[in-house]
Order: structure tokens, then C-alpha cells, then sequence
């Protein structure tokens, strides 16, 4: 449990030196001037969007840490046998990390107002990283061909848990890019609300590349 | 009183405002109408969770009477009971139900960021529930794993409900935290995004501030539910061994090798326990503000009130292996944890005494909620002591399989919660409803409740003292145990009955006061916080009207001195007298 605890003592850290920025240490009960919030206004705005995706960042990290602890306390029984990794892996990577770049491309694009690059730009992005999932799943397919079947051995049920578990969280991330897409499609929707879905989305890819690279350096090691 | 307008506001209020009855009511985006739904939701299974420890009762105070309750079936309700509790009930009705009405209407804001997601929120919540009431009703019936869930016993054969009944309660867990997750999400970014202008953290109400807390606590613990969720799934359904051992069922070898089923007390645990807090803080949070709202004092110690609910909330995290004492383990990591257990004690009962602090020389008014509130403070003290013995490896040992665990964990973390859900929905019933119950009626419930539970509870020490042990249908050739044991238990059972019986009045009380109830005041009762400020009452969709509020003070500013009134309202500027209403306190 000890990734779990690492991971989570970086978060409350994170939210206490946030907090002792804030008016933490004020005493309310003698302040009698408005200060500005800056907090109030329309629901649902960028900045709210923003927070909610971090946080939402920080459930998917707690769940991937937690998983990883599990790994960890499993891998030390006797009864685990190392697996070897399908190579398609590699290719997978390899597609997943350029579409983290182009949609980092789209995303500068999209800041700097030129228009006509986003629907190429999220296109590639969009086919690279389905090419991922599918990839995925064809490496399950070997592996299940090569006889590598999720009872064999824990570490084979893991392999199967954590990049199963990784694929659903690209699909989520897909269908919000499809939404982004469609509009930029239909030509629908103000330029800045689709900069903005682009924004996040970004963040997200760049979140899940950061998760693939941590799950598969560790079941490469391992 | 002075608002700020805003501008862009309005016009979207016009395009959003709900017009037929089922955008109104039912696919309601309005935080207000999803906490209620929340709410009758949570209230709704909870019943069902009554009447399952009902049965159990029956069949511990008066053993083989009741032909109907035989040992599956029990193990059935237990685990059904635990579960529903602590999850179905009091999480989303604290967190779900008070979480989204109080939220906006605390810190100022039209509504919570993302109403959308917040309506999914509930309706998803709704199919967890409904997932899980229909594993009552699957071949095999529900899960008698207990709610713990415990591996291998939970997937064996032998226990109840293996085939359908664990899966169903596995896939309802994991839809459940999703729907939290989509209301936590919402909840955090409100608290960070839209009070109003001068809402600054340190002016939340202490409501506000266990809600945020234990919503930030639920977004990080729930996975760990989650995954060992999934992980036994998959060992159920495709015999991976994340948790099961080799092992041997009737004679035959279902095929598991290796796992660890204490693998899973961890990761259940390291969820299970943040989960005691999220149910406590937001009724630490809530009861504050009861209490010094009825006390007409300022909370004392408000800034070691939050202190102490963030410093809970992080500690919450490095306890967990105090559940897990008698599963044997190194003696420095039982120290470890009985350590850091019994430093927790240290805010908690800072909080402790800060409430009874409030109280001291307050102008106490013991109408209900405040009954409730003081009612609070004694289950919690009481379950809390218990507490500090369990929490020590020694005495966990001998008295972990007994009655005194199920007394301590029912007093700290059953009655107390409750206590405090009847409280804030008496005091918050005005607001929601804009009528007004029967003060009476309200006063007997509490009483009967109040020592009906105590007639419940601490018996039960006893028993756990003479080492009757918890978990058992019957006690068998057990003797060691006097047969006043059984009398006790029966006593026991009769007073679960009466409390059980009791909360009708609670009901009664609440459908006579919305068909028959005298409208409330606004403010009835005086309060400084935003939600008692809101233009319509009870509030309409989007709040407040057409201008936000401004927040002049912090929420407690009761018998201020120099004022005609006892209560400032947190819009109310400097040096300015409050609105008279003509009724204000008295001195």
C-alpha cells in the first residue's frame, strides 16, 4: 500500500499548500471587507470545467495507484510467474504518443485561431488513438492464441485488469472527442467553447500517455 | 441587505427555468429537487435496511420463534443491512441529499457548476439502488457474504447468495461510485467555484466545510472500493486468484492458486475507513452549525473546527489497518496503527469540546433540532470512547468477534449520523418546504428515539463483555454465557422494535406538515447563514432572484453585541443594523 499512501500524501500536500494560499489563516470573525472571490458568475465555466477535469485526474490516479499497490502486495507471493509482452506494445506506444503530439498540435492550433487545421488535426489524433485500443485488443488476441489466458497466472490477470482498465479510460476520453469532433464537423458551436474542449481533451491524452508510460515501463520490469 | 448583479445571469435564467412538470420534478436539473430526490431515495432503502435488522433482532432476542428466518436469510440481512447503511443511506443522503441542497444555497451560488451532471448523478445512484434491490430477488437470493465482502468466503460455496447475488451487489457498488464521482466532482468545483462575492473559504459555514471535506475524502477512497470491487468480480467470474487461495470446496478444486485474501481486507479497509469520515464529517459539519445557531452563540473555535476536519480527513487515511488487527500481522505495523488511531482522537475531540463550548452560557433553545444536536454529541462521545479501547491491538484481540464492536460501531457511526440526519432535516424542513412540522410530535421523536437506542446499544456491551460473539444466527452450546445473556437479548430486541416503530411519528409528523403544516417563516429560526437569506422561500430555481448575494461576515455572528438583534445574516454590511423583522431574538 505503500504507492497508494505515497500517491495520496502527494495530493493532500498539493491541497493543503493550495488551502494555506487561500485566507486560511484570516479570522473571520474580524474581517469585514468584500473581498473579491472572483469566484462567482455563470455555472459552468472554463475555469470550472478546468477544476473538475484535474479533479477528475486526481480519481483516476488514485485508482491506477491503488491498482498498482495491489500489484506490488500480489507480486511478492510465491506463485508469480513474469509474462512476456506481446511487441505490438511498442507499436501501440508509438501510436499513442504521436497522438498525444498532434492533438498537442490541434490544441496550439486551436489558441492561435487557425481554424482549418483542427478537423485534420483531431482526425489523426482520433484514428491514432482507436488504432491504440484496437491494438490492445489484438494483443490480448496473441496472447490468448499463444495460450497466455487471464487464470494462467496472476501476473497475466493483471496484465489483463490494468491495460483493460487503461482502454476504458481512453474510450471515455474518445467519446468526449467526438463530441468535439462533430462539432467541429457540423461547424456548430462558438470557436471558443471548441478551443476549449480541445484544451482539455488535451490535458487528458497527455494524463492517459503519463498512465500507459508508467503501466507499461512497470510490466516490462516485471 | 446588499446584492451584486450579474449581468449574464439572467438571460440564461430564462432559457433554463424548468416549465413542465417532469423538467421540473423528475429530469430536474435544479440542485435543490435532486437533493430531495437524493434524499427520498436514501430515506427509502434505509427503511428497507430497518426492517432487515428488525428480522435480525427477532431472531436474536426470541431464537427459532420465527420459522421464516433461517441462517441464510440472515446472513443475508446483515450483509444487506451493513451495506445499505453505509453506502445507500448515509453516504449519498449526507452527501447526495444535504451536499446538494447546502452547497449552492451556503455559498451563494445559483445552482451547483454542472447541473447536468449533477441530474445524471442521481439517476445513476438510482440504478445502483435499483441493482441492487433486485438482487434480493435473483436465484439464490442477495449476498450473505457480510458487508464486508470478505474473500474467499464472499465467492465459496456455503454462504449465501454466490451465484447472482455477490455479482449484482459487486456491479452495484461500482455503478453507485460512479454516480458519486459525478456528484463529487461537482460538489469540490462548487465549493472552489461559485460562492459568492465575499464567501471566502474561512466565511464557509462548518457544513459546507465537513461536505467539501468528505467529498474530497469519498473521490480518493471510493476507488479503492472500486478496484478490489472489479478484482473480485473477475475472480468470480473468470477464476483469475487475485484473492482466493488455492483452495478446496466440497471436495472439489475450483481452480484458484495463490491469492491473498488479506490483499482485499487492505484495499477494502483503505476505502472502509475514509468512509466512517465520510458519513462523520459532513455531520460534525452540519451539527456545528445546528448547535450554534440554537445555542444563538458564535461556534467556538471556528478556525480549530476546520483545522481539525481537515486534519481528521488526512489521518482517515492511516488507520485503516485497525479493522484488520485480528487477521494477524507484524507487531510494529499493529503499533503503527494503534498510534496513529488514537492521535486522531486528538482533533476529534477538539471538536468535542468546541461544541460543548458553544453551549456553555449560550441562550440554549431545546427545540428539536437542537435536541437531536445535544443528543449527537452524547452517542458520540459514547461510541467514540469505545473508540480508543478498540483501537488498541490488546484490547481489539479478545473483544474484535463480539457485541462491544457492534455497539461501538452502531453508537459512532449508526446512531450518531442518524441523530444528526433527523436533526438537519427538522431544522432545514422549513427551508425545503416552506411548512412547518409538529414541534411535539418532533420532541417525542427524538425522546423515544434518543433512549430507545441507548436501550439498544449498551446492553450490547455488556454482552460483548461476557463474550457473546457478533456474526452468530444462534449461540448454541455456549456455557459460558449466563442465561440472562438471552434475556438481555431479548430486552434488547424490544427496544429495536420500539425505536424501529417509533420513527413513524417521524413520518407522520412530515406528511401532516406538507398537507396540513402552518407556513414557516423564512427564518425561522434565526439563522445567519445564506440559505435563511434566499428572496423566495422556500427558494425558487436559480436561488436568488435576480441579484447574487454578497457576504459581509463569517456565518456565526450570534448576540453580537451593540445590536437589537441576536443574529447578523452573512449578507448584512459592516456597522449596518439588521433588517427587523420584528421578531428578533431574545436577550
Amino acid at each position: 500500500m505503500t504507492i497508494a499512501l505515497g500517491f495520496l500524501a502527494l495530493i493532500l500536500a498539493t491541497l493543503l499548500g493550495w488551502l494555506l494560499k487561500q485566507t486560511f489563516n484570516a479570522a473571520p470573525w474580524e474581517m469585514e471587507v468584500v473581498s473579491d472571490t472572483a469566484h462567482f458568475g455563470p455555472l459552468g465555466n472554463d475555469k470550472s470545467k478546468l477544476i473538475a477535469l484535474l479533479g477528475l485526474l486526481a480519481v483516476v490516479s488514485s485508482f491506477f495507484a491503488l491498482i498498482l499497490s495491489a500489484y506490488a502486495l500480489r507480486m511478492e507471493l510465491g506463485d508469480w510467474v513474469p509474462m512476456t509482452e506481446p511487441q505490438l506494445l511498442w507499436v501501440n506506444t508509438g501510436m499513442l504518443i504521436v497522438a498525444s503530439g498532434v492533438l498537442q498540435w490541434t490544441r496550439n492550433a486551436a489558441v492561435a485561431g487557425q481554424e482549418s487545421r483542427l478537423l485534420p488535426g483531431l482526425l489523426v489524433t482520433g484514428i491514432l488513438t482507436l488504432g491504440f485500443v484496437l491494438g490492445q485488443f489484438v494483443a490480448w488476441q496473441q496472447l490468448r492464441n499463444s495460450g497466455q489466458f487471464i487464470t494462467n497466472n496472476p501476473s497475466n490477470a493483471f496484465f489483463y485488469f490494468l491495460t483493460g482498465a487503461h482502454a476504458v479510460h481512453i474510450i471515455g476520453g474518445l467519446v468526449v472527442w467526438a463530441r468535439a469532433t462533430f462539432k467541429v464537423i457540423l461547424g456548430k458551436g462558438e470557436a471558443a467553447r471548441i478551443r476549449r474542449s480541445i484544451e482539455l481533451c488535451t490535458i487528458y491524452w497527455h494524463f492517459l500517455l503519463l498512465v500507459w508510460l508508467v503501466l507499461f515501463g512497470l510490466l516490462l520490469q516485471t | 441587505m446588499s446584492y451584486v448583479a450579474i449581468a449574464d445571469r439572467d438571460h440564461e435564467q430564462e432559457h433554463h427555468d424548468p416549465q413542465t412538470f417532469i423538467t421540473k420534478y423528475i429530469w430536474s436539473q435544479d440542485h435543490k429537487v435532486i437533493a430531495v430526490q437524493y434524499g427520498i431515495t436514501a430515506i427509502f432503502v434505509g427503511l428497507i435496511a430497518l426492517s432487515l435488522s428488525a428480522m435480525m433482532r427477532l431472531q436474536l432476542g426470541f431464537p427459532d420463534e420465527f420459522t421464516f428466518i433461517n441462517p441464510e436469510n440472515y446472513y443475508q440481512f446483515i450483509t444487506m443491512h451493513g451495506m445499505i447503511m453505509v453506502i445507500y443511506l448515509l453516504t449519498a443522503l449526507f452527501l447526495g441529499g444535504f451536499g446538494n441542497y447546502l452547497i449552492p444555497l451556503m455559498c451563494g451560488s445559483r445552482d451547483m457548476v454542472f447541473p447536468y451532471l449533477n441530474m445524471l448523478s442521481y439517476w445513476v445512484y438510482l440504478l445502483s439502488v435499483i441493482i441492487l434491490v433486485v438482487s434480493f430477488f435473483v436465484p439464490g437470493g442477495s449476498t450473505g457474504a457480510g458487508w464486508t465482502l470478505y474473500p474467499p468466503q464472499a465467492i465459496m460455496q456455503g454462504t449465501p447468495g454466490i451465484d447472482l447475488g455477490i455479482i449484482l451487489m459487486l456491479v452495484s457498488l461500482a455503478v453507485f461510485i460512479v454516480a458519486f464521482t459525478m456528484g463529487g466532482l461537482n460538489y469540490v468545483t462548487t465549493v472552489l467555484q461559485a460562492r459568492c462575492k465575499g464567501m471566502t473559504l474561512m466565511r464557509m459555514p462548518l457544513s459546507v466545510w465537513g461536505i467539501f471535506t468528505a467529498t474530497v475524502l469519498g473521490l480518493l477512497a471510493f476507488p479503492a472500493l472500486l478496484v478490489s470491487a472489479i478484482m473480485m468480480l473477475l475472480d468470480k467470474t473468470l477464476l483469475t486468484s487475485f484473492f482466493m487461495p488455492a483452495i478446496s470446496s466440497m471436495g472439489a478444486d475450483p481452480g484458484y492458486t495463490g491469492g491473498s485474501p488479506i490483499l482485499f481486507q487492505h484495499l477494502f479497509w483503505f476505502f472502509g475507513h475514509p468512509e466512517v469520515y465520510i458519513v462523520a464529517l459532513p455531520a460534525f459539519g452540519i451539527v456545528s452549525d445546528l448547535l450554534s445557531t440554537h445555542a444563538r452563540k458564535n461556534i467556538f473555535g471556528y478556525r480549530m473546527m476546520v483545522w481539525a476536519i481537515i486534519a481528521i480527513g488526512g489521518l482517515s487515511f492511516v488507520v485503516w489497518a485497525h479493522h484488520m488487527y485480528v487477521s494477524g500481522m507484524n507487531p510494529y505495523f499493529g503499533f503503527f496503527f494503534a498510534t496513529t488511531t488514537l492521535i486522531i482522537a486528538v482533533p476529534t475531540a477538539v471538536k468535542v469540546y468546541n461544541w460543548v463550548l458553544t453551549l456553555w452560557e449560550g441562550n440554549i433553545h431545546l427545540r428539536v433540532p437542537m435536541l437531536f444536536s445535544i443528543g449527537f454529541i452524547f452517542t458520540f462521545i459514547h461510541g467514540g470512547l469505545t473508540g480508543l479501547f478498540l483501537g488498541n491491538v490488546t484490547i481489539d484481540l479478545p473483544l474484535s468477534d463480539t457485541y462491544f464492536v457492534v455497539a461501538h460501531f452502531h453508537m459512532v457511526m449508526g446512531v450518531s449520523p442518524i441523530l444528526v440526519v433527523f436533526g438537519a432535516i427538522y431544522h432545514w424542513w422549513p427551508k425545503i418546504t416552506g411548512k412547518m412540522y409538529n414541534e411535539t410530535l418532533g420532541k417525542w421523536h427524538f425522546w423515544m428515539t434518543f433512549l430507545g437506542t441507548y436501550a439498544i446499544y449498551l446492553p450490547m456491551h455488556y454482552l460483548g463483555f461476557a463474550g457473546v460473539p457478533r456474526r452468530y444466527f444462534a449461540m448454541g452450546n455456549t456455557e459460558f454465557l449466563p442465561e440472562s445473556a438471552q434475556d438481555l437479548n431479548a430486552v434488547i430486541t424490544m427496544s429495536a422494535l420500539f425505536v424501529a416503530l417509533t420513527q413513524i411519528l417521524f413520518f407522520v409528523n412530515m406528511i401532516w406538515s406538507l398537507w396540513k403544516g402552518p407556513k414557516s417563516d423564512p427564518n425561522p429560526w434565526d439563522a445567519t447563514t445564506l440559505e435563511w437569506q434566499t428572496p423566495d422561500h422556500p427558494p425558487k430555481h436559480g436561488n436568488w432572484g435576480h441579484d447574487l448575494p454578497v457576504v459581509h461576515r463569517w456565518a456565526y455572528d450570534y448576540s453580537v453585541p451593540g445590536y437589537d438583534d441576536d443574529f447578523i445574516p452573512q449578507n448584512v454590511p459592516a456597522g449596518k443594523a439588521p433588517a427587523g423583522r420584528g421578531h428578533g431574538g431574545e436577550h
